[in-house]
């Protein structure tokens, strides 16, 4: 019986392990993005309407629920994070032809509603800090960690662009008008937007998950004595 | 009033004596230790299960083109849609934990042997029409990880000889997997296999109560009427239908000592349920899959396609064996081995306690083998990865052929006559 208990407990720790060999894959910086800062969300939210929306839809979002969220008056949310004149309860989308844009891109550009679900925070933040030149791409520039994107470095006028020499060392960004440690807060907020965006009710469940526990901890408490308590005759 | 109410219901439809039949006045075995909690756990994630389930069908849309949004719908836009979904889809995976440790009790303690086979392939249909209805219900979010492990599950029955390609597209009901797979799924996940899961467990349930609960010890309380004196026998009141035949010795009425202990296996089970709910819903990428957040699509492959975890150990069976066909045969195999468990065994010492010590080790290697059997199945097929499994899955099958060979003059500890305190 103890042994059994002990095989079943060895099987699992040889299953964490092995899980844990196959996740190890390129590395990611770490975003350390922080879900509760309300000024880093509409900060990336900022980011996103104006360098990310032409192209990548959030199509699952809408621009009032953003607002409640982000903590942002409906009337400043419709001036200042809204152009092209939707509804406030609309779906953040944008009017980008997906047949011509597969055509221009290679591939069309795709909806990032569930990109930080997809692929990881870590991902995005690293990936935005990734461009380098490379004249034999398209739009002269290509990604340490997406081989071969399609998509240009939108964030160049910001960062700059790094290039890269033939034992594929990083040279620091150049030519952008972001120092980089701006650059690295700006992708860091624009990264919190998307987690959020990835799962708007986050925080709301894991607030919730702290009183559900405690509820369950009492309740497993009592539980326990009423348990003892009838079962304290039999033998 | 009450009462009036209730004699009246009495001469009508048999309330009060089904209530002390298999609840107040049913006699389980006193000595139930954790691994007991299972079954009773079971039932609780079925009726979370179900629902959950019927919240969740009030907003999702079962088409190729709406599924996927309809799920970001609950997600985003129904109130508690999230709280939902989560709860559904960790039920999923929570609910083959419980199961698998539900079956590991029962083979650990006998509980498939003689009166209890029946009871077995009842427990094994359940099982069976789980995994089926877990296969469906996996499509419906339509996301990418949802259509390319239906696309490899799917294509297992194009090895069936002759009829393969017809009985595929007749699965499908297209060439390719689409809404109209999409659709059918919904239905047999909705209403077939769930209305088919609940008779089962009834019948379970039934056959169960009809033989009587086993126990750790493998003693049986229900001892041939007129062999134990009176002062011996358990002093509480059992339904006639249990003490007219036998003599009920160490057992104690489910309803309210099981009762109470089942809702404190609940409070502990939900602690967990809760935490993996709340604080990691998509299990470490083992309960909601990463490519899952992406759209179905038939021309983009996930890098590595793999069914979620529950399948994983009868999927590493299927994918070591080098011939397709004959890993199809071997999978199907292994769960049938697991069918004719009361017939590989043919001891009568029930509980491990009292079998031989090379039960106990066929047991734990088994146990290995599986757990094992099921971490491959969810990592990509290196040649490492291949010759472990070849390893495990005989493992698995050599349970049952030795099994066979020693259980018929196995070398037991003699059983006491009664449960000891």
């Amino acid at each position: 019986m103890k042994n059994l208990i002990k095989a079943i407990a060895f099987g699992l720790v040889s299953l964490l392990s092995m899980s844990a060999l196959a996740s190890s894959s390129a590395h990611l910086d770490h975003a350390n993005n922080d879900l509760t800062d309300k000024e880093s969300l509409k900060s990336g939210f900022k980011t996103y309407i104006n360098y990310c929306l032409g192209c990548h839809q959030l199509q699952y979002q809408r621009y009032n629920r953003t607002f409640t969220d982000l903590g942002i008056e409906e009337a400043d949310g419709i001036e200042n994070y809204m152009y092209t004149g939707e509804k406030s309860g609309d779906h953040i989308t944008n009017a980008m032809p997906k047949k011509e844009a597969a055509a221009w891109f290679g591939t069309a550009p795709p909806d990032l509603t569930l990109e930080a679900r997809l692929r990881s925070p870590d991902w995005i933040y690293t990936y935005l800090r990734s461009f380098y030149m490379d004249s034999e791409r398209p739009f002269g520039v290509n990604n340490k960690v997406f081989k071969d994107v399609g998509m240009p470095h939108v964030l160049q006028d910001l960062q700059g662009v790094s290039s890269i020499d033939e034992h594929g060392n990083v040279t620091p960004a150049m030519g952008g008008s972001l120092t980089v440690e701006e650059y690295d807060v700006l992708v860091r907020d624009l990264t919190n937007f998307l987690e959020y965006v990835g799962e708007p009710s986050k925080l709301e469940r894991e607030a919730m998950g702290v009183n559900v526990l405690i509820y369950l901890f009492i309740f497993f408490i009592i539980a326990y004595f009423l348990k003892k308590e009838y079962w304290k005759d039999v033998h | 009033m009450l009462t009036n109410f209730m004699a009246w219901m009495d001469k009508r439809l048999p309330l009060t004596d089904a209530w002390n039949k298999h609840l107040a006045q049913y006699p389980a075995p006193k000595n139930f230790n954790f691994w007991y909690f299972f079954g009773s756990l079971a039932m609780l994630v079925l009726v979370n299960q179900i629902l959950t389930g019927v919240w969740l069908t009030m907003s999702y849309e079962p088409s190729g083109d709406g599924a996927f949004a309809s799920i970001e719908y609950i997600m985003r836009d129904v109130d508690y849609g999230w709280l939902l979904r989560y709860m559904h889809s960790t039920g999923a995976s929570a609910f083959f934990i419980v199961v698998y440790l539900h079956m590991m009790r029962g083979l650990m303690y006998g509980s498939y042997q003689k009166p209890r086979e029946l009871l077995w392939i009842f427990g094994m249909l359940i099982f069976l029409v789980l995994m089926a209805e877990a296969f469906m219900g996996y499509l419906l979010p339509w996301g990418n990880m949802s259509y390319w492990g239906a696309q490899v599950i799917i294509s297992l029955f194009g090895l069936v000889p002759i009829i393969g390609d017809d009985l595929t597209l007749w699965i499908r009901g297209d060439y390719v997997i689409s809404g109209a797979t999409l659709n059918r799924f919904f239905a047999l996940h909705v209403i077939a296999m769930p209305l088919v899961l609940v008779i089962l467990v009834f019948l379970h349930i039934l056959a169960l109560h009809e033989v009587g609960s086993n126990n750790p010890e493998g003693i049986e309380v229900k001892k041939k009427k007129g062999t134990i004196p009176l002062e011996e026998q358990s002093k509480f009141e059992f339904h006639k239908q249990y003490t007219d035949k036998y003599d009920i010795v160490d057992s104690v009425p489910f309803h309210p000592y099981y009762s109470v202990k089942d809702i404190m296996g609940v409070a502990g089970f939900l602690i967990l349920f809760c935490w993996v709910m709340f604080f990691a819903p998509e299990g470490g990428g083992y309960f909601i899959e990463a490519p899952n957040f992406d759209p179905a699509n038939g021309l983009k492959t996930p890098e590595h396609i793999a069914p979620v975890w529950y399948f994983g150990p009868f999927y590493t069976i299927l994918r070591v064996v080098p011939n397709a066909s004959l890993g199809a045969i071997a999978m199907f195999g292994s769960i049938v081995a697991l069918f004719l468990v009361p017939w590989f065994d043919r001891g009568v010492v029930k509980s491990v306690k009292y079998r031989s010590k090379l039960h106990l080790l066929n047991l734990i290697q088994f146990s290995i083998c599986f757990v094992v059997l099921g971490a491959l199945g969810t990592l990509p097929a290196t040649p490492t990865a291949n010759l472990i499994g070849q390893i495990a899955s005989l493992g698995y099958f050599g349970f049952f052929i030795a099994l066979w060979f020693y259980s018929k003059n196995e070398k037991c500890k003699p059983v006491p006559m009664r449960i000891s305190d």
